[in-house]
């Protein structure tokens, strides 16, 4: 019986974990841009939009 | 790269390094002089709009940041103080930075100019191109002038956020954009004295690389005279009252004093008398240097920080009466 070969990488799994943690974080800090463009432009709108449209002539 | 390092930059980017793009300390300073703009105009702006308008104004600055670090890669990469940067790294690819750059660019102008007003949103547009353009791709690698007329990137804010509160940039505006260009250089120079030799590796033509330290003390005392008296112009105009009136004085005094101290020392001429990479960490032949530096800094905030409360102050005794 031969022993297992050891792994040219010995850091492979936790890169691989690391690489998981990375793109995870990429993933949630993308989310929170996207959600905090929407409130951006509806509280734009809610401001710049708000009093003309109950002001308007009817 | 550092076996750490290569390890890094062999894993996907995280989300810090993409913040690490935009240059937050540089943000917070943006955020800081465009808001004093923005109260010192007078005019009342609705919190939230304020707020959106700061933030606009913040991405834009972030944006031009990550233009400057993706068209300067391989200067940073042969600088101690900006190796560690992401795509020098190799953590961020330059591309990504470059698209980051654009996206926020069109972004920050856009929102600025549809919420709040089209004269801030141009003058956005104007800084970001001026930055990244003018400044990094033609006049850094070209002039020792770099920093004298590049710094005029710098020193909008407080006009783009005067001109989101009331759409216009009257003289006192112009005022606190003058401070912050005529402090540029002396701040800058007083740095490049003791890192004049990564900017000799990366061939960039700073003052102390072309002209000599000599040289470069004599152009520090000649700004920091000319800087005084554009600091205390505020009073004469009626923007800055009689605290900022002290703090502009007694403050420029000491810049006088620590500037006297470089022109009168050796600031410059000993080969690189870093101690680590680190800003503040030198030997004794450069503390003049660091010195002026450091207490430039702390300067430039104890002024805006006066005319934000002085303003604010004012403000909230007008409510009250």
């Amino acid at each position: 019986m031969t022993e297992p070969e050891t792994p040219s990488n010995p850091a492979g799994a936790g890169s691989v974990d690391a690489a998981a943690r990375a793109r995870r974080g990429r993933n949630i800090a993308i989310a929170i841009g996207l959600v905090g463009f929407v409130v951006l432009v509806y509280l734009v709108t809610v401001f710049r939009m708000g009093g003309n449209v109950i002001n308007r002539p009817l | 790269m550092t076996p750490p390092a290569i390890a890094r930059a062999a894993l996907p980017p995280r989300w810090q390094d993409y913040v690490q793009l935009l240059k937050p300390r540089v943000m917070s300073l943006v955020v800081f002089t465009a808001a004093t703009g923005m109260i010192c105009a007078g005019t009342p702006l609705n919190p939230v709009m304020g707020a959106i308008a700061i933030l606009c104004i913040a991405v834009g600055a972030g944006a031009s940041a990550s233009l400057n670090m993706w068209y300067d890669a391989d200067i940073d990469a042969r600088m101690r103080r900006t190796r560690g940067r992401p795509v020098p790294a190799g953590r961020v690819q330059a591309a990504d930075a470059l698209a980051l750059g654009i996206v926020l660019s069109l972004f920050s102008v856009m929102i600025l100019g549809l919420a709040i007003n089209w004269f801030a949103a141009g003058l956005l547009a104007f800084t970001i191109f001026f930055y990244a353009v003018v400044y990094t791709m033609w006049l850094k690698r070209w002039t020792a002038q770099n920093i004298v007329i590049g710094g005029l990137a710098g020193a909008l804010p407080p006009v783009i956020g005067w001109a989101a509160a009331t759409g216009q940039a009257p003289l006192d505006a112009w005022l606190l954009c003058a401070i912050i260009f005529m402090w540029t250089p002396p701040h800058f120079w007083a740095l490049s004295l003791y890192t004049s030799e990564d900017y000799a590796a990366a061939g960039v033509p700073m003052l102390p690389v072309t002209a000599g330290a000599a040289a470069t003390r004599r152009h520090i005392w000649i700004y920091s005279l000319l800087l005084i008296p554009v600091c205390l112009a505020p009073v004469a105009t009626g923007l800055g009252g009689t605290t900022y009136l002290a703090v502009a004085g007694l403050g420029g005094a000491v810049f006088l004093l620590l500037a006297w101290r470089v022109r009168s020392g050796r600031a410059g001429d000993a080969a690189d008398p870093r101690v680590t990479d680190g800003l503040y960490d030198v030997q004794a032949a450069a503390r003049d240097a660091r010195n002026l530096f450091a207490y430039s800094i702390l300067y430039l905030t104890l002024l805006f920080a006066t005319l934000l409360g002085e303003h604010l102050w004012g403000r909230a005794a007008g409510g009250l009466s």
